[in-house]
C-alpha cells in the first residue's frame, strides 16, 4: 500500500494515528472540542475488529481502557479539560499500575467548563502534576494536522514502552483545522511493543524491573501469570505493602524510568536559528502564530528563532539549557497566563533573559503580538519575567 | 490441570494469608461462596479475573489466586467492563462493596447493569463503611447510627436487587451470610448467566455497625446476633409471594429475583462486526 496525501481535520488525523498505531479499544465521552476522535473511532474501529464503547462518563472511559489495556489490547481515550479533571485520578492509577493508555486532551478555555469551543493552552501543568502524588508524566504537543497523525503513534509508542498513561496535548485551533497529512505506509510505521515477560508464570514477578530499563515486564491477563494489579504501593510481587524501603523504591523507580528515557522521549523542533540572538519558545498552536511573528522578524532583519518543544513533559531540560547559551533572550508565548515559562524560567536559571507572552482570550495568540514582544525585547501582559544574564 | 476436580481451597492464594478482615467479619463468608461458586462452575482459573474497588470487600481480590486487578474506589466495573470487551473469553468478577458500588460507583453500576455486560457482580453489603471506620453507607438502615450518622440516619436506602433489575441486569439475586450455601449456588447461577450478574450479599460488620447498633441486633450487635438477624428478616421469593405488604414491611427478600437472559454486550458487539464484514 503506497503512502497517500489527504486533506483531514485534526481530531480525524489523531483516530487515524491511533488505528495506525494499533490501538484497537477505545472508550470516551462526548466532549468539545474532542469529540470526532470519538466519532471517527466508532466508525473504524469496528473495521479492523477493535471495540468502542462510549462510556457513562470520563472516569469510566479511562477505567475501561486500563481494563483493556491489561487484557493485552492497545487502549485510547479523547477528552477535553472537564474530562481532563475527571480522569485524574485513574491517570494516577495508570501511573501506579504502569498500565499503557493514551490520553488525548484537546485544550479548550478554562477554568470549569470555560470556552467548550474556543482554544486554550492552560492544561500544560495539570499534564504534569493533574493527579496526585509524585509521578512520572510524559505528553507530547502537536502543532499541525499532520503532528496529530505522527505524534498519536509516538503516544501509542511511548505509552507502550515505558508502561505509563502518555498524554496528548492539543488544542481546539488544531484539533480542529484542516490540512494536507502524508500517510505513510505500514512499512514506514515504527511500532512499538510493551515488554512482555518471557519466563513462565511460576518465575514472573509483575513488577519486578528491567535492569536496564526500570520498565517491569508486563502480563497479558488471562495468559496463566494470575497476577495482581493494585494502585496501593506494591513491591515486585504487586501486593501492597507499606513498608518504606518499598515504597521509596517503588516511587523512585516509576519517576526514574521515564526520567532515563529522556533521550528517547523528548523532540524539539527549531527553526530559524541560525545566528539567532532572540527565541521564542513555543508549542501547539501557539506555535504556529510565534512561526509566522519569527518570519516576519527575521524579514525585518531581527535574528530570532523558533525553539518548539514537541514533547512538554519530560521537559526539555538540556535543550532549553543550550538554547539558553546561545541567545540572549527566550520569549515564551503561549495561551494561558504563563505556564511552561515558569518551567523555562527554572531551567535557563539567569542564564538568558526570559520574557513571557502570556494571553489567555480564547482566540489563537496573534502573531503580531509575538512579534511586538520580538521587537521590543520585553514582555507583554500579564505576566512578565526579565532576568538577564549577569 | 484438571479445572473439574479443583476444590475451593485451591483458589486460594494462601500466602496472602491472614486477611485483613476482623473477628466476625461476613465478607469471608461471601468470599467463601464466591469460590465455591467459580470451582463449582469448573472454570479455568487462568481464565478468571477478578475485579474489585476500594473497601474492606475489595481485599477480597487480593486472596484469590487468579488475575486480580484492584482498582480506584467505585470505578471496579468500568475497568471491568473494559478487561471483558477486550477478551471476552474471560470470565470477569466484581467484587464490590455497598459504599464502593451504590455511592461513589452508582452510575457504572446503572449503566454495565444498562448494556448488559457480561460480568458477575457481588456486592458484600455490610451497610457501613468500614475500611473507614463506619461511616453511613447507601444500604445503611434508616434510624441506625454510623460514625456520619451519630442521631441515625435519617436517609431512606437503596435496593440494590431492584436497581439493577431496573436498570436492565439480566440475573439479579439476594442472599445473606446466614444463607451461605444458598449464597453459593446463586453466585454460581450468576456466572453462567451470559449477562449483567448481580448479587447482593448482606453481610455483617460487627465492628462498625453492630456494635453501634445493638438494639436493631436485639440487644447484641456481635457477629452471632447479626447472623440471628439475617435470619429473621430474609424472606424466600416463594414465602415473599404469600405474604402482604405489611407482613413484608420490615424483610427483605432472599433468593433468585431476576433471571431473563439476553445476548450479552459482546455478543451484540461481535454480530456488529460480523455485519460490517469484519472479525476479532
Amino acid at each position: 500500500m503506497p503512502s497517500e496525501v489527504r486533506f483531514l481535520q485534526g481530531n480525524e488525523a489523531c483516530a487515524e494515528g491511533a488505528i495506525a498505531a494499533g490501538v484497537r479499544f477505545y472508550a470516551g465521552y462526548p466532549i468539545t472540542p474532542s469529540s470526532e476522535i470519538a466519532e471517527e473511532m466508532a466508525a473504524k474501529l469496528p473495521k479492523v475488529g477493535g471495540v468502542f464503547i462510549q462510556m457513562e462518563d470520563e472516569i469510566g472511559s479511562i477505567a475501561a481502557c486500563i481494563g483493556a489495556s491489561l487484557a493485552g489490547v492497545k487502549a485510547m481515550t479523547a477528552t477535553s479539560g472537564p474530562g481532563f479533571s475527571l480522569m485524574q485520578e485513574n491517570i494516577g492509577y495508570a501511573c501506579m499500575a504502569e498500565v499503557p493508555c493514551v490520553v488525548v486532551n484537546v485544550m479548550r478555555g478554562g477554568p470549569s467548563t470555560g470556552l467548550p469551543t474556543l482554544p486554550a493552552q492552560g492544561d500544560v501543568m495539570q499534564a504534569r502534576w493533574g493527579t496526585h502524588g509524585d509521578h512520572p508524566a510524559i505528553a507530547v504537543c502537536p502543532w499541525s494536522v499532520e503532528e496529530m497523525f505522527t505524534l498519536t503513534i509516538r503516544a501509542v509508542n511511548l505509552s507502550e514502552r515505558y508502561r505509563t498513561p502518555v498524554v496528548l496535548l492539543s488544542d481546539e485551533v488544531v484539533a480542529h483545522m484542516r490540512e494536507k497529512v502524508r500517510i505513510p505506509t505500514p512499512e514506514e510505521i515504527e511500532i512499538w511493543e510493551r515488554p512482555r515477560p518471557t519466563c513462565p508464570p511460576e518465575q514472573y514477578r509483575p513488577y519486578e524491573p528491567d535492569p536496564v530499563t526500570d520498565v517491569p515486564p508486563m502480563a497479558d491477563f488471562g495468559d496463566g501469570y494470575r497476577y495482581n494489579v493494585t494502585g496501593l504501593v506494591h513491591d515486585e510481587t504487586g501486593f501492597a505493602t507499606i513498608s518504606p524501603a518499598k515504597t521509596s523504591a517503588l516511587v523512585e523507580r516509576l519517576v526514574r524510568k521515564v526520567e532515563k528515557a529522556r533521550c528517547d522521549i523528548v523532540q524539539v523542533d527549531t527553526r530559524h536559528m541560525e545566528k539567532a540572538r532572540l527565541a521564542v519558545f513555543a508549542y501547539g498552536c501557539a506555535a504556529r502564530a510565534a512561526l509566522r511573528a519569527v518570519r516576519d522578524a527575521r524579514a525585518m532583519g531581527v535574528p530570532v528563532g523558533l525553539f518548539r518543544p514537541i514533547t512538554l513533559w519530560p521537559f526539555p531540560e538540556a535543550e532549553v539549557r543550550a538554547l539558553a547559551s546561545d541567545v540572549d533572550a527566550i520569549i515564551v508565548a503561549e495561551m494561558n497566563l504563563g505556564q511552561m515559562v515558569m518551567e523555562v524560567e527554572r531551567v535557563v536559571a539567569g542564564r538568558c533573559a526570559v520574557v513571557s507572552v502570556a494571553e489567555c482570550t480564547g482566540e489563537l495568540v496573534k502573531p503580531q503580538h509575538i512579534l511586538q514582544s520580538i521587537l521590543q525585547g520585553t514582555g507583554s501582559r500579564p505576566v512578565t519575567f526579565v532576568r538577564k544574564a549577569s | 490441570m484438571n479445572p473439574d476436580v479443583l476444590e475451593y481451597t485451591e483458589l486460594v492464594r494462601e500466602e496472602r494469608l491472614p486477611h485483613i478482615w476482623c473477628p466476625g467479619c461476613g465478607n469471608g463468608i461471601v468470599l467463601q461462596a464466591v469460590l465455591r461458586a467459580v470451582a463449582k462452575c469448573g472454570l479455568d482459573p487462568n481464565k478468571v479475573a477478578v475485579v474489585s474497588g476500594i473497601g474492606c470487600s475489595s481485599r477480597a481480590a487480593l486472596y484469590v489466586d487468579f488475575d486480580t486487578l484492584h482498582t480506584t474506589h467505585g470505578r471496579a466495573i468500568a475497568f471491568a467492563t473494559g478487561l471483558k470487551l477486550a477478551k471476552p473469553e474471560l470470565t470477569v468478577l466484581v467484587l464490590t462493596g455497598d459504599g464502593d458500588c451504590a455511592a461513589i460507583g452508582g452510575n457504572h453500576l446503572i449503566h454495565a447493569a444498562r448494556r448488559n455486560i457480561d460480568l458477575t457482580v457481588v456486592v458484600f453489603n455490610n451497610s457501613v463503611y468500614g475500611m473507614t471506620s463506619g461511616q453511613h453507607s447507601p444500604t445503611t438502615a434508616p434510624g441506625s447510627t454510623a460514625t456520619t450518622a451519630p442521631y441515625g440516619s435519617i436517609e431512606p436506602t437503596f435496593d440494590l436487587c431492584r436497581l439493577a433489575e431496573a436498570a436492565g441486569a439480566t440475573y439479579v439475586a439476594r442472599s445473606t451470610t446466614y444463607h451461605a450455601t444458598q449464597m453459593a449456588s446463586l453466585i454460581e447461577r450468576a456466572i453462567k448467566n451470559k449477562g449483567f450478574s448481580l448479587v447482593d450479599c448482606i453481610s455483617a460488620c460487627p465492628t462498625y455497625y453492630g456494635r453501634r447498633n445493638r438494639e436493631m441486633f436485639g440487644g447484641s450487635g456481635d457477629a452471632v446476633a447479626m447472623m440471628k438477624w439475617q435470619k429473621d428478616h430474609a424472606v424466600s421469593v416463594s414465602a415473599a409471594r404469600q405474604m402482604s405488604p405489611e407482613e413484608l414491611k420490615d424483610k427483605f427478600v432472599i433468593g433468585e429475583l431476576v433471571n431473563r437472559p439476553a445476548p450479552d454486550f459482546s455478543t451484540l458487539y461481535q454480530d456488529m462486526l460480523e455485519a460490517v464484514g469484519s472479525s476479532r
